[in-house]
Order: C-alpha cells, then structure tokens, then sequence
C-alpha cells in the first residue's frame, strides 16, 4: 500500500474512532481516549528508535516533557512584558546574553499570541528534535545498558533544570487554564474533544512515519544497526548519521505528544511531565505489541493503555503500573516477539498445517 | 587499472594499548596477499584501520583506485566503501534477522553500488547458486559455510576494486575453510580484485596467496615475496607454527 493511501485510511478510521466517540461516549471517553492517543504517539516514537535501531532509550519522559514545558513556556510568554523574566533560569550561564535579550522588544508579536495548539505542537517537536539530537551526538558511542542509563541522565538533568525555572512555575508547577469549548470553522467543539482530535491526527501522523521508514532504505539501514553495527558500517551503511535521524525523529514524535499535555491536564508540575510511568510504559507498549513493525507499538499502547484506563476506573490508578508490570512479564514468557510476533507465528503454523 | 593499497609506518592504540607499531605493508593490483598470524596480534585493527574504523596514530595508508590516489586515513568508513573497498569482516557478521536477499542488498547500501544492484544481484547469485536457493530465508538460519558464501557475496555487491577479508575460516568446519579460499580465489580471478586477506590458517591461506606477511605482536615479522618463501621460511616455523 502506498503511504499516501495508508495516511488517508488512518485518518478515515481515525475520524470513524471520533465519530462514534462522540455519538455514543461522554466525556469521559475522551479523557480517557487522549491518554490511549497519547500512548501511540508515545510507543511509536520510542520505537523508531527503540525497535528499529535497538537503542534502548528510558528518557521518554524528558522529551515528552520537553514538549510539555515548551507549550508551557510559550503559553505563559506575553510578548509585551520584558523577556528577561521567562529567561531567569539562564541567568547564572549567560549574563551577556541575557542582558542582550533584555533590550530586545518582541511586543510586535502579541497579535499572534497565544499560540494556538498546532502550532505549539510543531514548537514542542522542533525543540525536543533538537534536544534528540543533541543527546544523540553525546550518547550514541554508548550501547545497551550503558545507553539506558545515559537517557535516563538526561531526564534528570532537565527536570533538575525544570525544577529552577521560576517562569514555567518551578517545582511548583504551573496552571494552564484552558477555554472550556471553542467554534471551529461554525462547529463548537469541546475542549477535550478538540485536544482528542489533535491527537488523533498526530496519532495518525506518526504512524504513518513510522511505516513509511520501515518500509524505506533508512528502515533497513536501522534494521542492520540493530542487527549489526559492524557490518553495517562495512556495507557502507552511514551509521553515526543514521543513528542521528532516529534520535532526532524519535524525540520530536515525543515532544510532539507532550506538547498538547499542560491543556489536557490544567496543572502541570515536574513530577508529572517527567514521570517515570511515561519511560516505562513507552518502552512496555511496543514491547507488548511487537518491535519490528509499525504495529507492535499501536496494538501495544491500544492493549496497555486502555486496560490501564480501565483498571484505573474500577480498580485504583495505582494498579495501572502493576497491570503494565505483569503483562510485560507475561508477554517476555510467552510471546517474546509480542501480540504481533505470536499472530505471525501462530499464521504460519495454520499455513504450514503442523499443530 | 590499477588498484593498490599501501600501508606505511603506522601505530595504533586502543586508548593505552599499543596494537601495531610501524606496520608497513603493500599489496599491488591484482595481486592476493595474506596477513598471518595468531590471536591477538594485531589483524583484525590493521584491517579495521583500513576501512577507518580505528584511526592509527601515526603513519599514511592510500589506496589507488583506478589510478587515483586516495588517504584512506582522512575519509570516513562510508566514504572508503563508496571508493570501492569491501569488507567482508572477522565471523561474517551478517544481519541474521533479515533474509538473504536482503543482506545482498544492503551489501548496495551506497550509491554507486545502488545504481548497478539489480545487475550486482544476479552476478552474485550466479556466483553463489545456493544463495539463489533461500534467497527468502532469514540469513541467522543458514549453516555457518553458508553464511560465510553470504558475507562474500554481500561485499561483492559494491562491485569492490579491493577486496579485505578478515578470518575467512574462522568457526567453519575444515572442508568448508577450503571452499571457502577457493571462492575467494575464483572471485578474484573472475573480476581481477585485489585482495588482502587476514587468515590464520596458514596451510590455507598460502594456498591461494601470492605473497604475505606475518605479524606477531603488532610488528611486521617477516615479509615473504612469494607463497613458496613463507612455507620454507624457519622463523615461520619457530614464530608462527611453533615447530
């Protein structure tokens, strides 16, 4: 199937998804439906490198909250007031700069804020592609665990650094107070509605990259970093660069879906936005599902996230990490390749007639 | 045209560990030199040095290429493949989770290989007929001698001016060592390569070499001119097969 094709049927089924969410749910299917989006965009992004590259990376949260604190940085910043305030976690690096930055009037830009969600979405993606790629130059000479740990660092570091942002609320965290519906186009529209569309569609958007890579030569040059660093540098495979898109592509999808976060849940503080619970269930999702294909990951985050949501209803939210816990042990034992390394399996079985 | 690598004066260190040191060498157009020597003297790096892998700390290594001089120890691993030198590496290291066909075609990662690969294809095929046979199956299931006709025929895929191989005979049981320097052999008459090959299997190796070397703790040993002057050499016999 071509990927112009596969992007207009993701988005045919996405918009049957909302269509029936909002002909027969309530609210809370959205709530709960976001979450489970936001899940997707999460596991495919981890998985592009994670999956296709092999480089196990457990600092989702970092730029998912990247992405969180940029739409929160953006959505606080009025363009009429002095930028030294929104720099002051700066100041100790750059006093220069930062003295330059203060003669500097951005007032012409106030008709344009606030942003809207989109457009802090491409803002969030552009600055955790580039925080990816950053931490790619640093930590890509390192492999297996030592790379785990090193992401894991990383994640530190920028809560820390979060955490002495006075401007984005410090540790204190910060209140996005969002409109309770808005018209789009004559059409009013809930909130939650609106920010589940957006995540729909960047659901779909990054689903649709991740297949268009894996079917691609970069797809198959992650395939032999994964299977051989070596020999793919004797093929000729350009890998120290390779490896550079996969983090940058990777972190960008993460930030992307952090970007829309402060709006969804309304009070944001570090502890959340860098949450353990994103590294682990973006690393567990395409476990579950399957690492080597597109989707692994989708079936991963549908299967966790939604049993997660519910569990969280019925039972306690506490139980949704044990749930991931469980079934990640479950999945190792029984069906090391995921959901969709036991469908192929138990296909070929059929096909090949033994039982 | 001419196709030529020169080695000269060069050192080499993982970080405090000296590996070789003022290691010369020369292989000319279309010859088959060998590199001899145990484990752990320094094979492996030289070759790795070659293709930019590891960078020597001192010395020059250029390769001619159709008679233009090239300083291999400027360019990058991806540029020096590109420039026609393959690579097929110590325990054949293919992508065992992808199939046959697939390996070959990565073998045309770069893109002058990638222009001729249909064509690169069915030559390596022809070549090796049992590859054409699991073209479809996963390279990781195949038998080791198998696997290691796969690792030449992926460097063959550049379509290589100069040809390095590294332990051709290592884990293969000692009938397929044989077919295997046979292959390299055949390969090299049919499209005039130039070949280095690092190989400890002396009997075999000399079988196919024109001329060789030895090396013993990173140090060029002894220089043979011809396959005839390291079989009867004695400090072969002392250093190397320990008679």
């Amino acid at each position: 199937m071509r990927t112009p094709f596969f992007f207009i049927i993701a988005l045919v089924v996405g918009a049957a998804v909302f269509g029936v969410a909002l002909w027969k749910g309530g609210d809370y299917t959205f709530y709960a439906g976001y979450v489970v989006l936001q899940f997707i965009v999460l596991a495919t992004a981890w998985n592009i490198l994670g999956g296709y590259c092999g480089y196990v990376n457990f600092g989702s949260a970092a730029f998912f909250a990247v992405g969180a604190y940029c739409s929160v940085a953006l959505h606080k910043f009025d363009p009429t007031k002095p930028l030294e305030l929104c720099l002051s976690v700066w100041i100790p690096f750059t006093e220069i700069g930062f003295r330059a930055c203060s003669t500097l009037n951005v007032s012409f830009l106030s008709p344009i804020f606030p942003l809207p969600i989109p457009a802090l979405i491409v803002f969030g993606g552009l600055i955790s592609g580039i925080v990816g790629l950053g931490m790619g130059y640093l930590t890509l000479r390192l492999r297996g665990a030592f790379f785990a740990i090193a992401t894991l660092a990383l994640a530190v570091v920028l809560q820390t650094m979060v955490v002495n942002w006075d401007y984005v609320g410090g540790s204190r965290g910060a209140y996005i107070i969002r409109p309770s519906e808005l018209t789009f186009a004559g059409i009013k529209l809930g909130y939650i509605q609106y920010l589940f569309l957006i995540m729909m569609l960047l659901s779909v958007i990054a689903l649709t990259l991740a297949r268009l890579i894996e079917r691609s030569r970069l797809g198959y040059g992650f395939a032999t970093i994964r299977d051989d660093e070596l020999a793919a540098e004797a093929c000729g495979v350009p890998t120290l660069r390779l490896k550079l898109i996969a983090t940058t592509i990777s972190g960008m999808l993460m930030g992307m879906a952090g970007a829309p976060f402060p709006y969804y849940i309304g009070y944001l503080e570090p502890g959340t936005a860098f949450g353990l619970s994103y590294g682990v269930n973006s690393i567990a999702m395409p476990m579950i599902g399957g690492t080597t294909s597109w989707v692994g990951p989708l079936v991963g985050a549908l299967i966790v996230a939604t049993l997660q949501q519910w569990v969280t209803v019925t039972i306690s939210s506490e139980w949704g990490v044990l749930i991931v816990g469980l079934l990640l042990i479950f999945f190792v034992i029984i069906a090391p390749k995921g959901v969709v390394g036991l469908v192929q399996a138990t296909r070929r079985r059929f096909k090949t007639g033994e039982h | 045209m001419a196709n030529s690598l020169t080695i000269e004066k060069i050192d080499a260190a993982y970080g405090a560990v000296r590996v070789l040191e003022d290691v010369t060498l020369d292989v000319k157009s279309g010859e088959t030199v060998v590199l001899l020597g145990t484990n752990g003297n320094g094979k492996s790096t030289l070759i790795k040095c070659i293709m930019g892998m590891v960078r020597p700390s001192a010395g020059s290594i250029t390769a001619e290429i159709d008679g233009v001089r090239h300083n291999l120890a400027k360019l990058t691993t991806e540029q020096i493949v590109e420039l026609g030198i393959a690579l097929v590496p110590e325990g054949r290291r293919l992508f065992p989770k992808l199939t046959v066909e697939e390996n070959l075609l990565l073998g045309a990662f770069r893109p002058t290989a990638r222009a001729q690969m249909k064509h690169n294809l069915e030559f390596c095929l022809e070549c090796f007929p049992v590859l054409r046979e699991r073209a479809r199956q996963l390279a990781g299931s195949m038998s080791g001698g198998e696997q290691q006709m796969l690792a030449l025929a992926r460097a063959l895929m550049l379509a290589p001016k100069i040809l390095l191989v590294d332990e051709p005979s290592v884990g293969l049981a000692p009938i397929l060592v044989s077919r295997t320097i046979d292959k390299i052999k055949e390969l090299k008459d049919k499209y005039q390569l130039t070949v280095l090959m690092a190989e400890q299997n002396f009997h075999q190796a000399i079988r196919i070499a024109d001329r060789g070397y030895v090396i013993v703790h990173g140090k060029i040993a002894f220089k043979g001119d011809t396959a005839e002057e390291l079989n009867n050499n004695d400090l072969i016999r002392k250093f190397y097969l320990g008679l």
